[in-house]
């Protein structure tokens, strides 16, 4: 039986496609089989993030509404054994799906997988209340900015009304060098107002960019920090325990290279 | 090195330090889902009680939400009221 993760922000922009779409592709490398549910449905990215966009025939909605077979409307990663896409619908609206729909949905694909993640919209609107449905588990994503961490502790109040109790934080895109100069909140202030457990951190990373201009995640370049991150994020999902990499800045080209070795080696 | 521009920083407030700190009166008020409408319907009924006893200056006077610190870095919200009494009246007193 395989579980179902859905990773929300409340607030838009803070990296939660990005996030799913390496998280998903790291889980597959380790040789998970994982399906990435794209719930948000009349703006879908995650296909473009993921480089799949050109091959969509069906889509979620299709799904529930039994224009095709599950089977069907699945696309498969040919570049990660074991990985899957459920894209969204670009033109319909979050009404033409239910939370009991996406709940069937995600017990129906917890035969098949091990992971299935769900890449929630932004927002705290119907979208919102889709993607948890079916959740066994929430990543809330934020990044150090008021807005966002303001955002992120409405969000877990809601997963907690919805049985969500213990959601997992991932605080994105971290600074070190604003961090150092007292112009960042740091990881312990961030954990220290939402108060709940750190699933891991992920530094600011131009590769980020550049992986999503080319389609491909950050997750398999071993000189991608971020990667590096959202790979010892997959790790912890899975249950091992996995140190935070270390962010200073003067270290930076060392870590790379530690962070290069430790891949090979894991590989 | 360091020190000295530790020394700096914290002269001007470390940016984060105020973020921190909004966010933590914001998120106070967030989780109890409180209303500045709310907060003044308290405050105009605090007055009416009060005012059977003293003079205030209502002007003067500063009601919010905050936070204390508890044992074990435990915090907990907490009603705080600032009230300038002009004087008692004669109802408050001994005889």
């Amino acid at each position: 039986m395989g579980e179902v993760i859905v990773i929300t922000s409340g607030k838009g922009g803070v990296g939660k496609t990005t996030t799913t779409a390496n998280i998903g592709t790291a889980l597959a490398l380790e040789g998970k089989q994982v399906v990435l549910i794209d719930a948000d449905i009349g703006l879908r990215n995650l296909d473009v993030v993921m480089g799949l966009e050109n091959r969509i025939v069906y889509d979620l909605v299709d799904v529930v509404e039994g224009v095709c077979r599950l089977k069907q409307a699945l696309i498969r990663d040919k570049r990660f054994k074991g990985l899957y896409l459920l894209p969204a619908a670009q033109t319909r609206d979050k009404n033409a799906v239910n939370p009991e729909q996406m709940k069937n949905l995600c017990e129906e694909l917890k035969k098949h997988f091990d992971y299935i993640l769900i890449d929630c919209p932004a927002g705290i609107e119907q979208g919102f209340k889709n993607a948890i449905a079916g959740a066994d588990r929430a990543i809330v994503i934020t990044v150090p900015e008021v807005s966002s961490v303001r955002d992120a502790d409405r969000i877990i109040g809601l997963l907690s009304a919805q049985g969500l109790n213990t959601p997992l934080l991932v605080v994105n895109r971290l600074r070190m060098d604003m961090v150092k100069k007292g112009d960042m909140m740091d990881i312990d202030d961030t954990i220290d107002i939402l108060g709940i457990d750190l699933l891991g951190v992920v530094p600011d990373d131009e590769r980020i960019i550049v992986s999503s201009n080319r389609g491909e995640p950050a997750v398999i370049e071993a000189s991608s920090l971020a990667g590096q991150a959202y790979r010892n994020i997959a790790k912890r999902i899975m249950g091992e325990d996995v140190p935070l990499i270390q962010l200073e800045n003067n270290d930076r080209f060392i870590d790379k290279l530690l962070g290069l070795f430790k891949s090979k080696k894991k590989n | 090195m360091l020190d000295f521009f530790k020394f700096f920083s914290k002269e001007d407030n470390k940016s984060k330090d105020i973020a921190k700190e909004r966010l933590k009166l914001i998120l106070i008020h967030d989780r109890a889902n409180v209303s500045p409408k709310f907060l003044d319907m308290i405050k105009g009924d605090i007055i009416k009680v009060i005012s059977n006893y003293m003079e205030i200056d209502e002007a003067g006077m500063d009601i919010k939400l905050s936070r204390i610190e508890r044992e074990n870095d435990n915090y907990s919200s907490a009603l705080i009221a600032n009230i300038p009494i002009k004087r008692m009246k004669k109802i408050g007193k001994n005889n």
